[in-house]
């Protein structure tokens, strides 16, 4: 539920992109008579009897690198000289790559040595909502199958948006002795079996999450894969595999995991199973509650005390699930209201009669995610209580364009003025002011991502009929350590200049259906320097806009643009302008239309890239 | 060229079920106790739009859409279901779509995922795609898609927002002019005339949608009878 800090550190190719003298280092070392102006006349004579100056250097160094794990300091510590890029590719273990594109896996193998965690991005977030075609790629196969010959203890792999497939899984499974982590995060192209082999051959597998990923059913009872015995298991999250499991076998594999801490059932886990597992692990902090109905009600029998159950879990502050809730039940969790600094009810259809006694609790929470069926008032019940508020979702009950819409900027404002310590906010409704914009932005200065998805496109302020500039304006003014940022509603491009005139951290920004023109795609790309992922679709921005921003590109991770005015001389254009950029260009479809016009750029897609363009594009993805 | 449609009365084309004619009689309107709950498909308003004609049309009973026009007084009236918008993840809208089948016991369109078809007009340069599962009913449809390409007026569908097979001049009028008919490729890859099949087996077969000017549609016609009567 929590995304990693990871957003927050550079990613390796960055540095070597922006140093002149990265790019030599960039190469594997190879010999001594490399462009290595770096390589003092010491090291040539390796036959010193004594340790050369340079060795005991190297040694010290390697034992202070050690302790340095942030990825902005080793990336700094890389660029020093070419002894200190080769001590500390010796001792990174930890390696984060933003967009798996930006640079082939034999790199990742001949530059650092002893790896043993991986986290790595595949597509562009825009993925998630069908605006690229499927099969697009984003791969794991090529990585798995480098890094299983370079790392053999290799524990962590953790992969968002990407292709995996069971071979991959079962290659992984094999290969890496001492795995531990495995996450995936809306990933797909996997299913039941994939999982089922990782859970019996890796033995000293700690963490098993599937998040919001698309796993297929394969009919495989995978739980009952785990080897005998007692586990290592910390973390298990399968709430997104959307098929029955054997709960016989999950009992069993509860009971036998003493160190389990983490638990995210998924809906074919009744209540009453919910209480047996719980009844075996009251040890467990976080708990994915799985439907959150009993299976069926029988007249005879007692039902199982639920709130006792909750009660004797002391230790529990994560609580979410409640996929098919029978509210009567709701109330069983009460115990653990005080304790909880989580709380995500949004897969509920909760009213605000349903949250209010459960909310005025919760004292502790920090991260509360919920449906608008909570209502204005249910926020407000939220803002009385939940003073340390950090982060706060509010989805849709009814994703459509034109639904009714039951929280409006009155919820907002209340939660502004309720929770000041508010740092991340994502809200969706249907009506909202600039006054309770300018509102938040002044009572909760430590907000860092905000966003805002008003459904209905190019809506006004609802109440003076105006723009929602100055609303925008206001965040990106007064919240000075904002650095994501998603608009939406009817804007000009005055709520542009005011993002390049004040946005001056963010790093993650998202526009849909706003501006009147390139200007506010210029204003955004000479005015915010940290600027790092632009997405941006159905906006009217074209070419001269493109152009720019050509002085940034190679400084940011990507930029996409969908249905805006990108013509493919434009785009062309751009690539032919700068060698280290990748430029796709496709449609929202897998088909080739002939009838259609080619000038006509549906989708732009652009990223820097140390090795050039991908291999493995698809027919439909034109790499310019 | 009126030959082939003489024979329409034979092989008429309604919306009743088959062999069901005390269905078609009392008015294909009614919907109690029609299983198929042919009262979305059928009893459906006129919606003729372009930016010139404005919220007119909208003024017609039961339109919900009109709400949302008295919001929007800077932009012209508002726009289609698009794709992707507002953005919620699929896994998300799944979920809730299986909870919303599990409290109805029935399966409103399918299981999850959208129903993407490319929809496309002649003259038009572009593309458009459409999620069949945001649509309750044919007029849902035909709003959204008058609305998508509103710069060209879409054929006159009479009162019952469809193509009225029962009136043969009407549909002669529709097909003989230049106004716009919706034609969509099936699973089969033939090409029909949207509207001959009830809703949720249309959002299941339907693969692709095709505005075509409506004198283009006249061999559509006839393909679609015939089809028809194989299939009951």
């Amino acid at each position: 539920m929590r995304e990693d800090n990871l957003e927050m550190s550079e990613n390796v190719e960055r540095y070597l992109q922006l140093d002149p003298r990265s790019a030599a280092i960039s190469q594997p070392p190879s010999s001594s008579s490399s462009a290595a102006a770096f390589v003092s006349p010491a090291n040539k004579s390796r036959n010193c009897n004594s340790p050369c100056p340079d060795h005991v250097l190297e040694n010290v160094l390697e034992n202070v690198l050690q302790f340095l794990t942030s990825k902005c300091d080793r990336n700094a510590v890389s660029l020093v000289c070419k002894s200190w890029w080769r001590v500390e590719a010796q001792t990174r273990f930890e390696v984060f790559i933003g967009n798996c594109y930006s640079l082939s896996p034999d790199r990742l193998t001949h530059r650092f040595k002893r790896v043993r965690s991986l986290v790595l991005k595949g597509k562009p977030r825009f993925a998630d909502f069908n605006l690229m075609p499927p099969n697009w790629g984003a791969q794991f196969a090529p990585w798995v199958a480098a890094t299983a010959k370079a790392y053999p203890w290799l524990e962590k792999v953790h992969l968002k948006r990407m292709f995996v497939t069971d071979d991959d899984l079962a290659l992984l499974a094999e290969s890496f002795p001492g795995f531990k982590e495995l996450t995936l995060v809306c990933c797909e192209g996997f299913g039941t079996s994939g999982i089922a082999i990782v859970a019996n051959k890796c033995r000293q597998l700690k963490v098993l999450d599937l998040i919001e990923s698309e796993v297929t059913d394969g009919e495989v009872d995978w739980i009952s894969c785990f080897p005998e015995g007692e586990t290592q298991l910390k973390s298990l999250s399968f709430d997104c595999v959307d098929s029955s499991i054997n709960f016989k076998a999950l009992e069993g594999l509860v009971v036998r995991s003493p160190f389990l801490e983490k638990l995210r059932t998924n809906r074919f886990v009744s209540l009453d199973e919910l209480h047996r597992l719980m009844v075996r692990a009251p040890q467990l902090t976080s708990l994915g509650t799985g439907s959150f109905s009993p299976e069926d009600v029988s007249q005879g029998e007692q039902e199982p005390d639920y709130a006792a159950a909750f009660r004797a879990c002391k230790s529990l502050v994560c609580l979410s699930g409640f996929k098919e809730f029978t509210p009567e039940y709701l109330p069983a969790i009460s115990p653990v209201c005080a304790n909880l600094t989580s709380l995500n009810f949004s897969y509920a259809n909760i009213s605000p009669d349903m949250l209010k006694p459960i909310i005025r609790n919760c004292h502790n929470i920090r991260v509360f995610w919920a449906l608008d069926s909570i209502c204005d008032e249910g926020l407000q019940a939220v803002a009385a209580t939940c003073k340390e508020l950090r982060e706060l979702r509010v989805f849709p009950f009814d994703p459509r364009e034109d639904s009714e819409g039951p929280i409006s900027e009155v919820g907002f404002q209340a939660i502004s003025e309720g929770c000041r310590k508010l740092e991340s906010i994502l809200y969706f409704c249907q009506r909202m002011t600039n006054g309770a914009l300018t509102a938040m932005s002044e009572n909760c200065p430590d907000l860092t991502v905000f966003r805002l998805c008003i459904m209905g496109r190019h809506r006004p302020d609802h109440v003076t009929g105006k723009p929602m500039d100055e609303g925008f304006g206001a965040i990106v003014k007064n919240c000075k350590k904002l650095t994501r940022l998603a608009v939406s509603g009817l804007l000009t491009d005055e709520a542009f200049s005011y993002i390049g005139e004040y946005g001056k951290l963010i790093r993650t920004l998202t526009v849909g259906f706003a501006g009147d023109s390139d200007m506010a795609l210029r204003y955004v790309l000479e005015g915010c320097p940290k600027l790092q992922k632009l997405e941006i679709r159905d906006s009217p921005f074209g070419d001269v806009g493109l152009r720019s921003g050509m002085h940034r590109y190679y400084n940011m991770r990507f930029l996409w643009m969908s249905s805006c005015t990108l013509s493919r001389g434009g785009c062309r254009d751009v690539a032919h302008d700068l060698s280290n950029v990748v430029v796709e260009v496709f449609g929202s479809d897998d088909d080739d239309d002939d009838d259609f016009t080619r000038d006509y750029v549906e989708t732009l897609y652009m990223y820097r890239s140390l090795d050039g363009p991908r291999k493995d594009a698809p027919k439909f993805v034109t790499i310019l | 060229m009126m030959a082939p449609l003489m024979n329409l009365k034979e092989t008429e084309l309604c919306l009743g079920l088959p062999g069901g004619a005390e269905a078609m009689e009392s008015s294909a309107k009614s919907c109690i106790g029609n299983k198929r709950g042919f009262s979305e498909t059928v009893d459906l308003k006129l919606n003729l739009h372009s930016n010139k004609q404005g919220p007119v049309d909208l003024n017609v009973a039961g339109a919900p859409k009109e709400k949302t026009l008295i919001k929007d007084p800077a932009k012209p009236p508002a726009k289609a279901q698009v794709v992707g918008w507002p953005p919620v993840r699929n896994y998300r809208k799944n979920v809730m779509a299986n909870q919303k089948n599990s409290e109805t016991e029935e399966a409103m369109s399918g299981g999850g995922g959208g129903a993407f078809v490319k929809v496309s007009m002649d003259g038009a340069p572009y593309l458009r795609k459409v999620d069949l599962k945001m649509y309750k009913s044919y007029k849902d449809l035909s709003d959204a898609l008058a609305k998508m390409f509103s710069s060209f007026t879409m054929g006159s569908y009479g009162a019952q927002g469809m193509i009225d097979f029962m009136n043969e001049s009407k549909v002669m009028d529709l097909l003989n002019s230049s106004e716009y008919v919706q034609s969509y490729e099936d699973k089969d890859g033939d090409w029909m005339l949207v509207g001959d099949v009830p809703w949720p087996m249309f959002v299941e077969s339907c693969k692709r949608l095709r505005l075509m000017k409506g004198s283009e549609a006249i061999g559509l016609a006839p393909r679609a009878m015939e089809k028809r009567k194989n299939r009951s």
